[in-house]
Parts: C-alpha cells; structure tokens; sequence
C-alpha cells in the first residue's frame, strides 16, 4: 500500500492507483468529464488538475499514479486556477443555452460550470458548430455542438460494448465525434453511450424533449427481460413512465444497462395495451367490468373441470411474470386440482424433467464470471440473449480468459474466443461428447462407458485442453442449449464435462423470473403436463399468463392450434392479443404498475413496487388471479400483499441452500448421429423476445428487429439453386414461411438460420429440426 | 537562420558563438536593415528584442538569461519591416493548425489565441484583448498533455511582452505601426 496525502488528508492506495482513486476513497470529489471509473484514462478533459508538491505545473488526478509520500491539493489556489481555465475552454465553443437544452438540469458541465465557470463569458469569436448526426432510432447527437470531445463514448463503444461505432475524426478545432459513415450505432448496449456522455451532445431519442429531469420521480425497479435483473431508476411524470436509467449494482449490472432494459418501456405506453377486462360473446369483443370477467373465467374453469376433469385444463405462463403471479397461477391450477402447469414455453426436450438436482441457475454469482479463467459456453447467441454477460465475459477475456463456444451458428459476440466449433444443431450433442471424451483423456480420467465410440476432433481437443488447464473452468449452457431438441442430454454431457474438468456448470436462464418461476412451482410437479405435452394433446381450457401464441412458444403453430381448438382460453396479459383463440381477457400489469419480485439467474431475489398506478382498469396479476381463487373458493388466496405471497415460498426472502443446481440424475447415453438433411435454427431475436419490448416502437426501429431471412451457407446456397435476396419457401412439418433468402457464412453447411418470434415465422414448427427449403 | 539575413541555411557553429558571430555568418542583415526581433529557438520559442540579442551568446544559459530558449536552434530573424502582429498571427495560426484536439485547453485555447491575434491585425483589436491574450496563453501553457500547448503560448506572451506598443497601436489606430516608422 502507498501513503498519500490529499487535501491534507492521509489515505493508503494499491499500488497502480490514481490520485483520483485516492481521492474517491476520502470522498474527495475532484472535478471531472472524460474520467469515468469504467473507462480507461484519456485525461483530455484536463478538468481534473490538482497540484501535486514538486510538480512544477498542475497534473491531471485522472492519470497521475499515487507514489509514497506524494501531497495533492485538490482546492488550492493553483488547482482552481487551472480547473477554472479549463472550464472557460471548455465553454467557449460550447452552446450557453442550457434552459433549452435536453440535457440541462442533468449535465455534468452545467453542475461545474455553476462552480467553476465565470458568470460572464469574454470569449467574443464565433463559436464552433458541429453538424448533426443520424445514430439511429436510440441514440441522438441532434446537438454535436455541445460535444466537449471527451472521448467517453468512443472509449464506452470500444472497452465496454466491444466494438467501435463512434470514433473522433478531424483535428484540433474541427475533430468531432461520428460513426461511420452511413452506419448507425446498433450495439444492443448503445443507450449506455447516453449516459456516459457528461452533456446533452448524446441524449435519448425516445425520452428528447418529452420531460426535464426535476419533474420526474425516480423509482426503483427490476429489468423484467433477461435473466441478469437489471437494476432501475424508472422515472415517472404524470403516472407515465418517460425513461429508464441503470440504478448502479456492481454485483449485477454495475453502471450499465441494455438497450432492451433501457428502451421497453415505451411499450408500456403503446396502443396494445388492454385496459379493461374483455369478453368474447357470439364471436364479438365487448368490455365488461372485472366482476362480469371474473365470473366468466371462475365458471368457465370449473364448467370444464366438471365436464372433462382438473386435468382438461393447462396454464402456460411466462417467464417474464414476477413470483407472485406464478405462484398464485400455480396455486389455482392445484386448487382446481391439475398439475398442468407451465413457464418453459420454448423447451421441447423434457425428457430431464424427475432427474434434476435443483432448480438450474447460473452456476455461481454474476460478479464471479470475471474469475473464471476457462469458460465454454455452449449453444448460446450470448451477446443478444444476455448483453450484460456478454460484457461480464469480453473483460474476463481481456483480461486472459480463455473464452470458447460450441454453437450452431458463428455469431460475433465481440468476445475474444480461444477456441469455438460451430456445427449443426443435430450435431451439438456428438460434439460435445468428442469433448468430453477430450477432456477425460487429457485428465487422465475415465470416459464415460457411453462414449466409448466417440471420436474427438482437433477442436474438441483444444476446447477439452483449454479447460482442463484451467483453475476456475466454467461451463455455461445458453438459451438455444436448453431448447435443444437434446437438451437433458446436452445438459448430461456438460455435467460429465465438469465432473471431468473440474469446472462449475452453469445455465444462462433465459429471462428474467426463469430460475423464479422454478422456485414458484410453476411446472408440473405431481405428474402434470409440461409445456409441449399440454399443446400436443391439446387441453379443454387454457390459462395465458403473460405468454403468447405466436411468438413465445418452440412450435408456435402447435400453440396456436390448440388454442383455437380449446373450449376456453384465458388470456392475462398487459396487452390485447390472441383476439382469434382467447375468449377473455384480463387486462394485468407489466412490471411497472405492480409489485413483485424476479429471481435472477445467480438465484438473486429482487422485489419490487408499482411505479405508476395501473393503466385504466389494469390490475395487478397477482390480485386478479387472488380473486379467481377466492371466487373459486380455494385455499390459499387471502395474501393481502405480493410479500405475503413470497413469504409462503421463500420464507424470509431466502433461498435455501443447494435448491439452486445444475445436477441431473440422467445417465449420459451414447449420442445420436444425425439424420441427412437440412435443419434450422432458431435465434429468438433480441427485440423480439418477450411482450413487452416486442412493442416497444424505438427498439423495433433498429437494426436488431429487422424481419427474420432465411439465412444459409453458400454451399446450400448452391446446392438449391437459389438466389440471393430470392424469395424461398420454407417447410416444417404442416407449418410453412415465405422468406427473403441470404448467404451467410456464420451459419453451417445444411442449416437454415430463421429466427423465431417473429410474425413472418411463426407458422413454422419448432425452433430446431428438419425443415425443407425451396424457391418460392 | 531563416528570415531577414542575406544567406538563410544552415550553420553549424560552436555553443557559445555570440549571436552577433552568427549573424555576420550569414550575411548580416538582408537589405541592410535593422535587426527587429529573433526568436532564437524556433516558433515556439519566446521572441527576443535585437538589441538584447546582439548582446546575448548562442548557448543555453545565455538565451536563458536574455529570456528566451535555444531550443531547437532555428533562429528566426525579423528585420524593422516586420510587424510584430502580422508575425504573431502567422505563428498563432501556425498551431491553431496543428492543435491535434485531443485536450481541452489547446483545442479551445489555439483557436481563441488566433481569433484575436486576428482581430488586432485586422484593426477590430479591442483594449482589453491584450490581457485576455496573456491569460489565456497562461491557462493553456502547462495543463496539456503534450508541449504543444505551451508551445503555443509562449510566443504571445512575448510578443507582447516586448512589443506590447505595436499591438495597442493596431488597436488604438485600426492599422499598422510598422510603415509610420520606417
């Protein structure tokens, strides 16, 4: 440790720290703007000058490394004087019309400017104007006159996103900030660049102009979308939610967001929202209050239980509703005595399910991920299914992780890989196994007797050996693992994996109430029919909590069939939809108008309050399904609060220990070789993947949410005889699509990559399988 | 030696040659005209009086204590006929130019330097523009990353310094000083 002293003030610093450190530690604030604790030092602003004893000029706090001894005056006369000179530079080019800027009331060079600026200026030249730019539908730079060049946003693009959209081009005078040319920014953590901008040169193009930051309210919330739970400052005028910030958790999401994160909450305003209950009467839509709805709905239920027994009813929830919804929605189905109860709506391979350890969960806490030394990550689109982990993973791999992936398709996680093999879906299984059997040679243990016959390839070595050196290994099983059609035995294999490797298994849970909704007893547990079975042999009546046909379903052209064919379909959700198979509707809150509490994927359970009073006659899901119960006349329905709710399942808020495993009793069995043929493969695409961002206008304007394409290698490419750009028809099963047609080499021989989720691809039939293309 | 000498180039003479040595070596004076000012080591050098420098040695500690640096060693060279202005504006521009951006008070400050440094010459000077000249070099000298920060202040604070009556005469008169006297 190094002795400095700073105002006076002695402090010990690490070796290799800054003054600024130091000065943070006393809670010293030395004035700032291209210094940002997440960023690496550029100390152009030159705002953060303090003297230093010897230092014959002012130094930057940003960049001078603390040395034994070393005295900092932060306020002295000769610190102010510079930190005063820099900030009258730094306001001469720049625009002095705060009152009409949309950063003003929340920009850094304002707040300093009040203490460091002069009251006059004696600047009397033209002042330099920096013509504006198009980022896309996210990110403004309406003003770049107001860009003070400190370079976070470059540096935020380059070190934390992992790839370069904006840069600095020009000199001196004339540099400006700007991407490249003709391109957007289209990172899915680009709104972050909003944040780290100290002035309004970048601001929110959704939030511009619509409300200045003292008017808002700044709540706390949880992110209802991937499975990190993002923390959140969900700012509210008017009981109407204007924008979403991160809310700093250094063991989740430290300082950042995704864009999904930041911008869904422009679908809480859309024009989809229910806001009253609905009834379908001799095929019409009519409002009805909620007494009439809920009498409709309790009757309905047991009308059918009565006929056709408990069990002619399923419910399929989402795994983007909070606790307490899927604990009532569980509680209800027992009450009417099924078991029929499901959240794992794009899970097709259930043949795991009495053989599981525990609930699965990442394996190990968030903040740890960065420790790992060794991770593999299997059958994940990584960066768009969880951008946070994404990052976690580029700086553990900055910083020398051996990072490597076995996927169907070659995304570019902007994360240094060591080693990835990138085969067909069908395949996954068999290359794994060569893993394994690489990894239990390369530590002299023994190969599983299933996987005697398995050979392993040169990438299943190296990937095997990259592991087996490790300290720390990881092994992560993503979203498109466990809606593989082999998934308890991709699952087996990576728990032989670990046992052989000594790595921690983890799963990277899908969205935000995965490892909750387990937790929840949302899924059969007494012989009940899970997911796929309720939809293949198609129930009486159905309860849809949050989930929609269409797109949040593996094959949502069985979901939808057996909807329309039920007697009774109840739809729960923020948002009109399923107008042609439900029957009722039940207008409940999203995330922001009710409390609640997700459970994240290192098992972090995070509640909740309402942030604006619900829409209309929304009511909280929680309530309506207390009521159904109530009405029902079952047990366990008098919670007066979504705590009380909890306490029932997580006594104290605590989850007990070992509920949360990976572990599955299902021997490894000898893979299956493939069928000949071409397959798909299914990404559910970022904005696409759950109801809420699916209606979010500005993230449906980007880059990402582009219709799906049929996208191919060349070689099937030529193969078919098809043109690129040419329409072609794809077939699964009875289930077909009419798509425009690309070459894509990220994507291997004999698959077909269409992602799901989308209104052009959701008459097919399942996110991976065979699938017969043609030329429409 | 660059400027107003009969035979510009370069000479390679011995530290500690008087600077008087060096002038006759190349040539004297073009055109026989009074030694005016010299900056003796290169554009980012303070500027010296002749007078002080017909009496200064080449060698670090005499350029030193005349006031100035040796620095690279390009001696510049302006006769009578010169205009301190006009040469100030032509240096001002020279690093306004050559500002690389990369922090604020150079960025900022070069341009700020130039623009006045402009508007004198151009006889829109105002009184209080000398001062604001002199503070600004300050607030730039020493707070960048690189040299060239201060590489641009020093030469207007010593074209003021010791030609601060040619610049208050293009402001007070809106037109230059240097055809009155020559």
């Amino acid at each position: 440790m190094l002795n400095i002293e700073i105002d006076g003030k002695p402090v010990q610093v690490t070796p290799g720290s800054t003054v600024m450190d130091g000065a943070n530690a006393l809670g010293i604030y030395v004035p700032h703007f291209c210094y940002h604790k997440k960023l690496s030092i550029a100390a152009n602003c030159r705002m953060c000058l303090v003297e230093v004893e010897k230092a014959p000029k002012p130094l930057p706090a940003c960049a001078t490394p603390a040395a034994e001894g070393m005295k900092v005056w932060t306020q002295s006369a000769s610190a102010v004087k510079a930190q005063k000179g820099v900030m009258e530079f730094l306001l001469i080019n720049h625009p002095l019309d705060c009152p009409i800027c949309d950063q003003g009331g929340e920009c850094q060079l304002q707040d300093l400017a009040v203490g460091y600026g002069g009251s006059t200026s004696r600047y009397n030249e033209p002042k330099r104007v920096v013509f504006h730019k198009d980022l896309g539908p996210l990110v403004s730079a309406a003003e770049m006159s107001r860009c003070i060049q400190c370079t976070r946003c470059v540096r935020f693009g380059q070190e934390i996103a992992g790839v370069m959209e904006l840069g600095m081009i020009g000199r001196g005078e004339h540099s400006e900030i700007v991407a490249f040319v003709g391109k957007t920014v289209d990172s899915e953590l680009s709104g972050n660049s909003i944040d780290v901008c100290p002035v309004g040169a970048l601001t929110s193009k959704p939030f511009r102009y619509a409300a200045r930051t003292w008017e808002l309210s700044r709540r706390k919330s949880v992110s209802p979308h991937d499975g990190l739970g993002s923390n959140l400052v969900v700012q509210v005028k008017g009981n109407r939610v204007m924008r979403v910030l991160p809310l700093e958790n250094e063991a989740v999401n430290e300082c950042w967001i995704s864009d999904k994160d930041r911008f869904s909450y422009e679908g809480l305003n859309s024009d989809e929202r229910l806001t009253s209950p609905m009834v379908k009467q001799g095929g019409e839509w009519k409002a009805v209050d909620w007494t009439t709805a809920l009498e409709f709905v309790a009757h309905g239920l047991a009308d059918v239980a009565a006929k056709h027994g408990p069990a002619a009813i399923g419910t399929l929830a989402s795994p983007h509703a909070t606790l307490e919804e899927l604990v009532l929605a569980g509680r209800l189905m027992r009450g009417l005595g099924s078991d029929n109860i499901d959240f794992r709506l794009r899970q097709c391979d259930f043949r795991g399910d009495g053989h599981g350890a525990g609930v699965p969960w990442l394996g190990m806490p968030i903040a740890d991920m960065i420790t790992r030394d060794r991770v593999l990550v299997i059958g994940s689109f990584l960066r768009k299914d969880q951008p946070l982990l994404a990052q976690r993973l580029r700086q553990a791999a900055k910083k020398g992780t051996q990072v490597s992936s076995l996927h169907s398709v070659d995304d570019d996680w902007l994360v240094r890989l060591t080693h990835k093999a990138i085969v067909p879906p069908s395949r996954l299984p068999v290359a794994l196994a060569g893993i394994v059997v690489a990894a239990a040679n390369a530590a002299a243990k023994p190969v599983p007797p299933a996987l005697a016959g398995v050979e392993p390839s040169a990438v299943d070595i190296a990937m095997a050996a990259s592991l087996v050196s490790g300290k720390t290994p990881a092994i992560l099983l993503g979203n498109n693992a466990v809606q593989h059609a082999e998934a308890a035995q991709l699952l087996a294999l990576a728990q032989a994996l670990a046992q052989v490797t000594g790595a921690t298994l983890g799963v990277l849970t899908e969205a935000a109430n995965t490892v909750g909704a387990h937790l929840a007893g949302a899924l059969p547990q007494q012989g009940g029919m899970n997911a796929q079975a309720m939809l293949d042999d198609a129930r009486r009546a159905y309860v849809l909590l949050h989930a929609e046909a269409e797109f949040d379903f593996a094959n949502p052209r069985a979901a939808r069939g057996a909807l329309e064919r039920a007697d009774l379909v109840v739809v729960m959700s923020p948002f009109r939809h399923g107008m042609s198979y439900a029957d009722v509707l039940l207008p409940i809150a999203p995330f922001t108008e009710t409390a609640g509490s997700f459970v994240n994927c290192e098992g972090r359970l995070q509640d909740f309050n309402g942030v604006v009073p619900p829409l209309g006659e929304t009511r909280p899901g929680w309530k309506v399904l207390r009521v159904l119960g109530t009405m029902l006349k079952l047990p366990g329905f008098d919670a007066e609060s979504a705590p009380d709710v909890r306490r029932a399942i997580l006594p104290e808020g605590v989850i007990a220990a070992g509920r949360l495993d990976n572990g599955t009793r299902l021997p490894v069995v000898a893979p299956m070789m493939p069928a000949a043929g071409i397959e798909r493969v299914a990404d559910v695409p970022i904005y696409s993947a759950d109801p809420l961002v699916r209606r979010a206008a500005p993230l449906q304007l980007t880059a990402d949410a582009r219709p799906p394409r049929a996208r191919m290698h060349r070689s099937l490419f030529d193969t078919l005889g098809l043109a690129e750009g040419g329409q072609v028809k794809v077939t699964q099963g009875h289930g077909e699509a009419i798509l425009t047609a690309v070459i894509d080499a990220a994507v291997p021989p004999g698959v077909v990559r269409i992602a799901a989720a989308h209104p052009s691809t959701c008459g097919l039939e399942g996110l991976s399988g065979p699938i017969k293309v043609e030329r429409a | 030696m660059s400027g107003d000498v009969v035979r510009p180039g370069n000479y390679e003479v011995k530290l500690g040659t008087p600077f008087a040595t060096l002038l006759q070596m190349a040539g004297g004076m073009r055109g026989g005209r009074a030694l005016k000012a010299c900056i003796p080591g290169g554009s980012s050098m303070p500027v010296l009086p002749g007078d002080v420098m017909m009496a200064t040695d080449m060698d670090y500690d005499s350029i030193a204590k005349a006031g100035s640096m040796l620095g690279s060693g390009a001696v510049i060279i302006m006769d009578e006929t010169r205009c301190m202005v006009k040469s100030l504006l032509r240096l001002s521009y020279f690093y306004y130019e050559e500002s690389c951006g990369q922090c604020t008070p150079c960025r900022e400050g070069t341009g700020w330097l130039w623009r006045m440094v402009d508007r004198i010459e151009h006889g829109q000077g105002r009184n209080e523009d000398l001062d604001a000249l002199n503070s600004v070099a300050d607030n730039i000298a020493g707070r960048t990353i690189c040299a060239l920060g201060d590489a641009a202040a020093l030469p207007v604070k010593s074209f003021i310094k010791h030609f601060r009556d040619e610049f208050q005469h293009h402001i007070d008169h809106k037109r230059c000083l240097v055809p009155t006297y020559v």
